[in-house]
């Protein structure tokens, strides 16, 4: 779960790292009442990346220029994102940019402190073109972080003197703050030089999402659509894409699979819907709801491998819950026979096969009839 | 032959008496399994279905002689659970609970890397050796004895290709799910070394998908030290960038993670990879 820059940092003085002053509106009015040192910057809060480039960012002089600057990006449309605030900060001077992160390092299978003198700039871009201004740190969960990594980290990037024992008091804030709040990755780009002291200029915090019962005081997550939302609420992996073929699957790998071989056909998935290992009769009703729900889908395309899912569970859902649009069932595995029973009483009979299946939901959605009756086998 | 398991391993079950651990092990007893013992705090002394619980795996090695834990905790209390199964050398410790905060599990996997156990999962179907042993999920009748290793990020994707395989005739030594974790204990390297080593194994299916780079470290490992033929599918071709498609280490980040980074890598490292399931079985009879 992604938090936007003011939640972010929020956070991070929480924990003693410094920022500028700033405050979040959501009404171009609100400018002129804050009281704060002119210039300053105006910053679209969207989890988006790329929003300096999209227009999102401006400075403005002079509380008059602020009100019709904020007027001008709130509301605006970042990468299909909707701008419904803004962070107002007093500008500031910058000096020389850091670049300092801690994450979760898949590879190493350990939180990982990355430290660039190369700040203010995309770090995927630096390691990949100059890898050696890059320095990583890995951290043992049981040893933790401590000064020592820190000033190795600070002396990597050239500090010294204050600036070197301002990065290690940064560098100790944002790993208390990755291990405390359950972050897969803490951001501060670019950690910059403002008068001699570091100050983190942006910030960027993402959440585990296994982990958010752990924080009950967490904001919602904005990353989700709604019926994304409505799906992790009833304990439910949604995703939305953009084509009108509707897909509910077990098994994250089996769904994603599925939709490759839809696509492999011509056709084009709107969404997909993971039921899970064990789903029950009523996590289908659940998932059939959701996923024609989407606007624009066409079609819908069953495939389940029942392992510890149960067909007859699922067939149970399926025919509690006949779907608007035309519908293709491919189901085998754990209590198939029962399953299919279930099915052909209500009148429809799924494949084995899943790519025969998956052709014929390809053809479903092309027919000009895919919105009514059912396909039969 | 097998790998990490075999018709010795004596299995204890953390969660026994829950609706999933107690539905599974019922299914591993019929598979052949050998679950000698439970461990569920605050049940110690009872019996799930005839196998003893304690509250300890202390307690429960010392009275049975368990080699092996298989997890079914809530995602919660899976860390403590795991930690001590790791502290008492059970091994392998195979992780099915979903949902675990990565953090924990970067302890966990830490933990097990000083120990020297090997840890399977969080997040996966556990692993199936045919005629000898079953820990974990994976449905029975799908297995038959035979020559093909199967290493796999994915559980119901195992399913689908290890059914594919048993339908025309071609027997597995194991199935190995390694979980859809961001962070999980044993890689597909861990595993490849192992059907490498293995002499009943002839071949190996690496089923891998979006996120991370263990497909790309596997091709490499492939590619130094591999004899045995190597057969590849990937999951997520299609996926978009940045979300999380399911399993919580599928995503795309970047330029990082895609199916085309792993596809290339693993054809260079002359891995035949499938464009659809089902062409898995044909491409495995190539090699046979």
């Amino acid at each position: 779960m992604k938090l936007h820059e003011f939640q972010a940092k929020e956070m991070f003085a929480a924990y003693g790292i410094p920022t500028q002053k700033g405050l979040v509106i959501e009404d171009p009015a609100q400018v002129t009442r804050l009281s704060l040192k002119y210039p300053v910057v105006l910053k679209a809060q969207v989890l988006v990346g790329g929003r300096g480039k999209a227009g999102g960012i401006k400075l403005a002089a002079t509380p008059d220029e602020a009100r019709v600057r904020a007027a001008a990006i709130l509301g605006m449309d970042i990468k299909g994102e909707r701008v419904r605030r803004l962070l107002v900060a007093e500008a500031v001077d910058i000096g020389a940019e850091y670049y300092l992160a801690f994450i979760i390092d898949r590879t190493a299978r350990r939180l990982t402190a990355i430290a660039s003198a190369a700040g203010g700039i995309d770090i995927e871009e630096v390691a990949r073109t100059s890898p050696e201004k890059i320095t990583r740190q890995t951290v043992h969960p049981f040893v933790g972080f401590h000064a020592y990594h820190a000033r190795k980290l600070g002396r990597s990037l050239g500090l010294t003197g204050t600036l070197l024992s301002d990065f290690g008091a940064v560098a100790g804030a944002l790993s208390k703050l990755c291990i405390a709040e359950d972050a897969e990755l803490a951001e501060i780009n670019p950690l910059a030089v403002v008068g001699g002291r570091l100050l983190a200029v942006d910030a960027k915090v993402i959440i585990d999402d296994n982990a958010v019962f752990r924080h009950p005081a967490l904001p919602p997550n904005e990353e989700l659509t709604e019926l994304e939302r409505l799906a992790r609420g009833a304990g439910l992996a949604y995703v939305e894409l953009d084509g009108d073929i509707a897909v509910i699957g077990n098994g994250a790998g089996l769904v994603m699979s599925t939709l490759d071989v839809v696509a492999h056909f011509g056709g084009h998935p709107a969404n997909f819907l993971d039921v899970g290992g064990g789903a029950s009769t009523e996590n289908m009703r659940q998932a059939l709801a959701i996923v024609v729900r989407k606007p624009g889908v066409r079609a819908l395309f069953i495939n389940i491998f029942g392992g510890i899912t149960r067909c007859d569970d699922i067939a149970r859902g399926i025919v509690a819950t006949p779907p608007p649009v035309g519908m293709v069932v491919r189901l085998v595995g754990t209590n198939e026979v029962e399953g299919r029973k279930i099915l052909e009483a209500a009148g429809i009979s799924a494949y084995r096969d899943p790519q025969e299946a998956a052709q014929a939901v390809v053809v479903l959605a092309a027919s000009p009839s895919g919105q009514v009756g059912r396909v039969r086998k | 032959m097998s790998v990490l398991i075999s018709a010795k391993t004596r299995v204890l079950i953390q969660g026994i008496t829950g609706y999933q651990g107690e539905f599974h092990a019922a299914r591993m007893r019929e598979f052949g399994t050998q679950i000698v013992a439970g461990v569920t705090p605050g049940k110690g002394g009872t019996d799930a279905r005839g196998v003893p619980v304690f509250e300890t795996i202390a307690e429960a090695v010392a009275a049975t002689g368990a080699t092996a834990a298989c997890l079914f905790v809530p995602a919660r209390a899976a860390k403590d659970a795991a930690l001590e199964a790791i502290e008492e050398r059970l091994d392998p410790v195979v992780i099915i609970t979903e949902g675990i905060p990565v953090h924990d599990s970067v302890q966990i996997v830490a933990w097990a890397g000083q120990t020297g156990v090997r840890v399977i999962g969080p997040n996966c179907p556990g692993l199936t050796s045919p005629g000898q042993c079953k820990i974990g999920i994976m449905p029975n009748p799908l297995f038959t004895e035979g020559p093909v290793g199967v290493i796999s990020r994915s559980g119901t994707l195992t399913y689908e290709i290890v059914a594919a395989l048993t339908q025309h005739g071609i027997g597995q030594s194991t199935a190995l799910g390694l979980g859809g974790d961001p962070v999980v204990g044993m890689s597909f390297t861990d595993g490849l070394r192992l059907f490498e080593d293995d002499p009943q194994t002839k071949a190996v299916i690496l089923i891998g998908e979006i996120g991370g780079s263990a497909e790309e470290d596997a091709a490499q490992f492939i590619r130094a030290h591999m004899t045995k033929p190597v057969v590849g599918y990937i999951a997520g071709r299609t996926a978009p960038v940045g979300k999380r498609m399911g399993h919580a280490g599928a995503v795309i980040s970047g330029t990082a993670g895609t199916a085309a980074s792993k596809i290339a890598a693993l054809e260079a490292a002359g891995v035949k990879v499938a464009t659809l399931p089902a062409d898995v079985v044909r491409l495995v009879r190539e090699v046979l």
